[in-house]
């Protein structure tokens, strides 16, 4: 049986929700324990977010 | 008090605008073919790049159409290309006739000459507007700060922004030494974006970013600039890679060079698929109101689409940010020195 392309792209959305989800949780607690670094940490979570964000959305128009 | 007023008048017109969205599938509701596909087919035309600048159901601009064919410029309004009811008819000029295929591309229909299409578009009108405005702000800004340091009238707006470019965005990824070259470059491309993408907010029917060439030539430019400006380190570390086995290096190599392609491209896709994401999902969430047709699907869809609207006024900011910070950590990684 084949298995249809939008599967794997369910999959990939997933995985990625899956990592921008640990992403934010991360940076929640890392800000919690230091609050004077949120600035810094909110920078990185972005840049972050938005590559894996990006591999998400190269998945979906490989669709 | 003139701010004041402008905003009011920006408000109210946003009101009358979600009022256009609704009105245009709606117009005639019994009269042909299914209401889903008909609104899908309107979401799908709002999507596209445009050589009618249409505002509502009655009111539309016609944009001058220029087309390169066969060595010779053919000119002329794109009111041409349409009958009364906004459906494509063709056109003859210079003995070529041309028509608007489904993709709202011209095309040559008399012996499938092949064309270029330098029109003036909705989008291209869209990148004018802003061009326009940008210049307006920022020279009024520029020359404000002749007399006095302290900021004032749109300047107090947006000076706080360009600080926040130069000191969190610039001076950190790229250096204290380096990082003034590239300010120019990455507050135009900060400004352009966001406001490009706030007028995509408006009930102007505007969504530049929603089209894949303009986000491409952004991202060009990015790639252009930290190839040009690249020292050697940058390139020792991609055809060269210092620290790792002599084998490790000659793998590393294409991955590199790969590298340097795969971080513009993925530049455009970001912005462009993100922008267009909030298009249609908004689009839908309007459509919900012709699909259930009764007050409850009409206040859900209202209400959801108010708050979307809010989450994207955020997502404009935020991927004209993210556009910034990514340029501006890729230049600090072509400047950077030996360490």
């Amino acid at each position: 049986m084949e298995i249809p392309a939008i599967v794997g792209g369910g999959l990939v959305v997933i995985g990625a929700g899956i990592g921008i989800g640990r992403i934010g949780g991360s940076a929640l607690e890392a800000m919690a324990r230091q609050p004077e670094l949120t600035g810094k940490i909110q920078t990185v979570m972005l840049i972050a977010a938005a590559l894996i964000e990006g591999i998400g959305f190269a998945a979906l128009f490989a669709l | 008090m003139r701010l004041k007023t402008i905003l009011i008048t920006f408000f109210i017109s946003s009101f009358f605008g979600l009022n256009s969205f609704c009105e245009n599938p709606s117009s005639n509701l019994e009269k042909d073919g299914d209401i889903r596909e008909r609104y899908k087919k309107f979401k799908n035309h709002h999507l596209m790049d445009n050589h009618m600048f249409v505002l509502t159901h009655d009111i539309a601009f016609p944009l001058p159409v220029i087309l390169y064919t066969d060595g010779e410029l053919d000119v002329f309004m794109s009111s041409n290309l349409y009958d009364n009811h906004h459906k494509p008819v063709v056109f003859e000029i210079n003995g070529r006739a041309y028509k608007v295929d489904g993709h709202e591309h011209i095309k040559e229909v008399g012996s499938n000459l092949s064309l270029i299409d330098f029109s003036i578009t909705k989008n291209v009108v869209f990148i004018l507007i802003c061009f326009v405005l940008m210049i307006l702000m920022f020279v009024k800004m520029a020359r404000s700060y002749k007399h006095n340091s302290l900021p004032k009238g749109i300047g107090r707006l947006i000076e706080p922004i360009i600080i926040y470019i130069r000191d969190d965005i610039a001076r950190p990824n790229i250096g204290e030494k380096k990082y003034k070259r590239y300010m120019s470059f990455l507050l135009t491309i900060f400004f352009f974006i966001w406001i490009v993408n706030l007028f995509g907010m408006t009930p102007l029917g505007s969504n530049v970013t929603n089209n894949i060439a303009v986000t491409a030539s952004l991202a060009v430019l990015t790639y252009l600039i930290t190839t040009f400006t690249a020292n050697k380190n940058y390139w020792g570390h991609i055809f060269w890679m210092p620290g790792v086995p002599t084998p490790m290096k000659i793998i590393l190599a294409p991955i590199e060079l790969l590298g340097t392609i795969i971080k513009p491209f993925s530049l455009m896709i970001r912005l462009y698929a993100n922008m267009t994401a909030g298009h249609v999902v908004l689009m839908s969430i309007l459509g919900l109101i012709f699909i259930f047709q009764n007050w409850l699907g009409g206040t859900l869809s209202f209400g959801l689409a108010f708050a979307l609207s809010l989450l994207e006024l955020l997502v404009c900011a935020l991927q004209a940010y993210i556009f910034t910070m990514l340029s501006a950590l890729y230049f600090g990684g072509a400047v950077e020195e030996h360490h």
